[in-house]
């Protein structure tokens, strides 16, 4: 269960809207289901009634203040979950909008919950979803309500969460938490202890799932080039991934070297992929390696942070070593 | 569509002995955009070059491929073949067939095969090729000069005499660098300081050289003709423009017991000093390490007895910023640390000592005097043991020395030989080697006579062993060619230590992005044809850094580098490379890394407007690219996840068309 209710968000985005402060707000509406939360704009203290904020709030909004700092007269009132401020930050080095035009509200987090691990015991059918102590689900199967806890249908990413502390914001809700020691690499160390083979077999099963969807891209908070390279004629790659049996690799490989070094490991493209692709995985590998060679590296940890991959100092290690193994 | 003619050379039976061109020539014929195929046996002589004309003219080719040796042998002369015949040198290929084929390959099948697809490769980047033109740079017309040793010295005096300005660099408080240390120079046997402190007064008299001594550089920045350098100049605590050199500070300071590195820590020194008597500049200098008034502010003497008042304790680190046309890296070298070679004794006893300290024990202004003392007891010592290549040729599975010959070392030991021999007739001395080599004008006859005339002992054989034992230095070795053990009870025993590059010079490297070998010595641009120039535009070797030398080499290459460095200053602009990065502004989205990663700061970025749908105008941060600046290193390409930044000439369509093609 979060910490924080709704009614205080509502209350704090509506007075904000009243007294001009901002003229949009970036917040979760309900979708077809009661676990399929969308982000939403709110423009006006009546359209708040629709804003929910309980443990299926996942989506990180940093990415959608591109947009709408661009449509705001004053600023946009945009909640910041402690993982999303990251993406916020990287956003701002990366000038990606104007930090004048954003009234960033940091919010605690006690984790979302991954709507997958819940239907895993139901079943598909869930006809109602109520968040409160715990998790309460009914399903169209029996008239019976399935109660779960927080903590047994928490996200992957929310099980590893590198961070309760928000690194930017104008205005803190609750209690700011700390960086967490999490065990975010287990997984990729567990990968990387693969055979050659067993490894391939291991990204072949999982990426053959994608139906390019572009789902992931479209989330990403470090995919915000004005046309993305897929979707341009005039570049080179464009025509290279879907013109080969190898492209969901390909797609993948290519999206993974390009974030490298901005993503924040948010995990949004986990999260909306709906084939359940483990994508975070790849991002994370990028970040595991660069954390080995060159050093403790957080993307948005702190504005204007040079990443080590567009950096360069005398202490970096030689490429060869990075071939052989060394350290 | 392009009308590409494609010209496969022979090289003689360079390419061709190896490479069926008839073959390459006519597979290539059929490649899209190929108008004219021919193969002819010199490309490069003047028949080639008209052949490659005339086709240009005859079927009105927009592009030529030429399927030769390394775009480094002779790109230029077809460019220039081409820009003749009236297309834009840009427009020209070239397909490596002879370094990245026929001479790795011994097979005619693999060879041609291979070239075919080097031919494709290179069609294939011709079709996406665009004429270009290149812009042009100012020269900045000043050399810096890294280094104030006789290298140093040469360099800079030349290129001041050519009427340009000059500065050196150096770290120690005055220049001269080894030669300064040095008592003779075989082979004449000059003496060492006879012929280079007038140099040295040289180099402080001319009014186009500065010389920045007790300075580092510690920054480099820009390319050929604009370099910006950071030079630190450290803190002294003596005001240079003040100091007349008198030396009456020298003579009061009550800190006197500090070794002293010009004489390799054999005597001492007092914490303010002037390295030696012919110093430039002859200005003192205080060591903090040393100073009582530094480090805890008793004492004061010197600015007492300073009568120009030139002793400032406040005094502090200063950065100057200069700009450089063109650098000369001139770092030299240092003997190797003995510290790995125990079997022979030099940290166990103090008469073991390298070459280096030899000529300190011989030099008049040395700590002896110019007396052969030994450092133990101060006695003369009677039998004397040379060691040669201590710590040279060594195997390369060998965990200490070097692979390298350091060149000087039979010469300057024979010089040693025969001097000790000369002035101290009833010594006794050794000369152990594994070969002499003395290529060199009058140098074998100057070994020879050290043999035939001195009476010094050559003998072919390592030492095994030095060990002390009472006031003598045992030695063991063989004699390999009277099959033999040797056993001599030395009084001193001398080792030529290995040369090696100085410490200073990797960095440095790093700095200017200039290119090392293994043991740390700068890499030529070419080892026969540029031996004076690094591989990086603008900057130039002289002297040690670039390899073992002795002082007549040094010199010549010295004095080469200088006219190098010249021929570039006198130019008033310098043709830049057209192969520059450009942003496509509609896809960048403003990121900034490739800003980040651009060595040269030739990326800015804009705010900038843009007409969009429903006649509305978004103003968009975009990178602008100052072509005058950008050296197409291509960093930024890479950077760009967008997409947006591109290298002309090197685009990645192009390239990516090579890699289609050859995995086609």
């Amino acid at each position: 269960m979060q910490k924080i209710t709704r009614d205080v968000l509502v209350e704090k985005a509506a007075s904000l809207l009243e007294n001009g402060t901002v003229d949009r707000v970036l917040g979760w509406k309900k979708g077809e289901f009661d676990y399929d939360l969308t982000p939403a704009v709110f423009t006006s203290a009546d359209d708040l009634k629709d804003l929910v904020w309980n443990d299926f709030c996942g989506a990180n909004f940093s990415k959608y203040l591109i947009a709408n700092t661009k449509k705001s007269a004053s600023k946009v009132l945009v909640f910041l979950k402690p993982c999303d401020t990251y993406s916020f930050n990287q956003l701002l080095t990366e000038h990606r909008f104007d930090r004048e035009k954003v009234y960033a509200i940091g919010i605690p987090c006690e984790g979302m919950a991954d709507i997958s691990k819940i239907k895993a015991v139901t079943g598909d059918g869930i006809s109602s979803i109520e968040c409160g102590e715990k998790i309460n689900v009914t399903t169209i199967y029996s008239d019976d309500t399935v109660s779960f806890d927080l903590s047994d249908v928490m996200a992957e990413r929310c099980v590893n969460c590198k961070s309760k502390k928000h690194v930017a914001y104008d205005e803190l809700i609750g209690e700011e938490g700390d960086v967490i020691e999490s065990g975010r690499f287990d997984e990729v160390e567990r990968i990387e202890n693969m055979t050659a083979d067993e490894r391939y077999a291991f990204w072949q099963n999982e990426l053959s799932r994608c139906i390019r969807c572009n789902a992931c891209r479209d989330v990403c908070p470090a995919c915000t080039c004005e046309k993305c390279v897929f979707d341009n004629p005039n570049h080179s790659l464009e025509n290279k991934a879907p013109a080969t049996s190898f492209e969901e690799k390909m797609f993948h490989i290519i999206r993974a070297f390009h974030v490298a070094g901005r993503c924040t490991d948010c995990g949004e493209c986990s999260r909306v992929c709906p084939q359940n692709i483990p994508l975070h995985l790849l991002n994370r590998k990028f970040i595991k390696d660069m954390n080995t060679h060159y050093g403790e590296y957080q993307a948005g940890a702190e504005v204007g942070s040079r990443a080590p991959l567009v950096n360069y100092t005398t202490e970096d290690v030689e490429p060869g070593d990075v071939f052989e193994g060394r350290e | 569509m392009q009308r590409i003619g494609v010209f496969v050379c022979w090289c003689g039976s360079n390419i061709a002995g190896t490479v069926d061109v008839q073959a390459v020539s006519d597979a290539l014929k059929n490649e899209p955009g190929v108008v004219f195929s021919a193969n002819y046996q010199y490309m490069c002589s003047q028949a080639g070059q008209n052949l490659i004309k005339e086709a240009i003219a005859e079927h009105r080719l927009t592009g030529i491929v030429v399927c030769s040796c390394s775009p480094r042998m002779h790109e230029a002369t077809f460019r220039k073949t081409a820009a003749a015949a009236g297309i834009n040198p840009y427009m020209v290929e070239i397909a490596n067939i002879r370094e990245q084929c026929s001479w790795v390959h011994k097979d005619m099948l693999t060879g041609t095969e291979k070239a075919i697809i080097l031919g494709k490769a290179a069609v294939a980047k011709v079709n996406l090729n665009t004429p270009l033109t290149p812009g042009e740079s100012p020269v900045t017309k000043r050399a810096l000069v890294i280094g104030g040793g006789i290298a140093g010295i040469q360099t800079a005096l030349d290129i001041a005499d050519a009427g340009f300005p000059v500065d050196i660099v150096e770290t120690k408080p005055t220049i001269g660098g080894k030669m300064a240390q040095l008592d003779k120079t075989f082979p004449t046997l000059d003496c060492a300081a006879c012929i280079l402190t007038p140099k040295m007064v040289d180099v402080a008299q001319n009014e186009n050289i500065r010389i920045f001594s007790y300075s580092e550089v510690t920054a480099v920045k820009g390319f050929v003709g604009n370099f910006d350098v950071t030079i630190k100049k450290k803190a002294r605590y003596v005001n240079e423009d003040v100091c007349t050199g008198c030396g009456a500070c020298v003579e009061k300071c009550p800190m006197k017991k500090v070794p002293n590195e010009f004489n390799l820590n054999m005597d001492n020194r007092t914490a303010i000093y002037i390295p030696f008597a012919q110093a430039v500049p002859k200005v003192a200098t205080i060591d903090p390490m040393h100073c009582n008034m530094l480090k805890n502010g008793k004492c004061g003497v010197c600015s007492k007895v300073c009568a120009a008042g030139a002793i400032d304790y406040k005094q502090q680190d200063q950065y100057i910023e200069e700009k450089y046309g063109a650098i000369v890296v001139a770092t030299g070298f240092n003997p190797i640390s003995m510290d790995k070679f125990d079997e022979y004794a030099y940290n166990q006893s103090k008469d073991v000592i390298t070459s280096l300290e030899f000529e300190r024990l011989t030099n008049a202004a040395g700590p002896t005097a110019g007396k052969l003392l030994r450092p133990s007891d101060h006695k003369h010592p009677h039998t004397i043991v040379f060691v040669q290549c201590v710590g040279s040729r060594c195997s390369a599975c060998a965990e200490k020395g070097k692979e390298y010959c350091s060149k000087i070392c039979c010469m300057y030991t024979a010089k040693h030989a025969m001097l000790t021999r000369d002035k101290y007739p009833d010594t006794e001395v050794y000369v152990f080697y594994i070969d002499v080599r003395t290529p060199g004008k009058n140098f074998d006859e100057f070994y020879r006579r050290a043999v035939e005339e001195y009476g010094v002992h050559y003998i072919k054989g390592m030492v095994g062993k030095v060990s002390p034992e009472g006031d003598k230095l045992k030695v063991q070795a063989s004699d390999l060619l009277n099959n033999k053990q040797l056993h001599i009870d030395a009084d001193l025993v001398v080792l030529a230590a290995a040369i090696e590059p100085d410490k200073s010079a990797r960095p440095l490297a790093t700095m200017l992005t200039a290119s090392m070998d293994t043991n740390d010595f700068f890499t030529e641009a070419h080892p026969k044809l540029r031996p004076v120039e690094s591989p990086t535009a603008g900057v130039f070797l002289s002297g040690a850094c670039q390899g073992p030398k002795d002082i007549p080499e040094t010199v010549s290459q010295a004095s080469a580098a200088a006219s190098k460095v010249i021929s570039l200053l006198v130019k008033d602009k310098l043709t830049g490379n057209p192969c520059v990065a450009s942003s496509d502004e509609l896809m960048c989205n403003g990121c900034s890394s490739c800003e980040r990663v651009c060595p040269y700061g030739a990326i800015t970025y804009v705010d900038k407007e843009f007409r969009m749908p429903n006649r509305t105008i978004a103003i968009r941060r975009v990178a602008q690219v100052n072509p005058a600046v950008c050296q197409g290193c291509g960093a930024c390409t890479v950077a760009c996840p967008s997409g947006a930044m591109d290298l002309k000439g090197f685009a990645n369509n192009q390239i990516v068309a090579e890699v289609d093609a050859i995995c086609k």
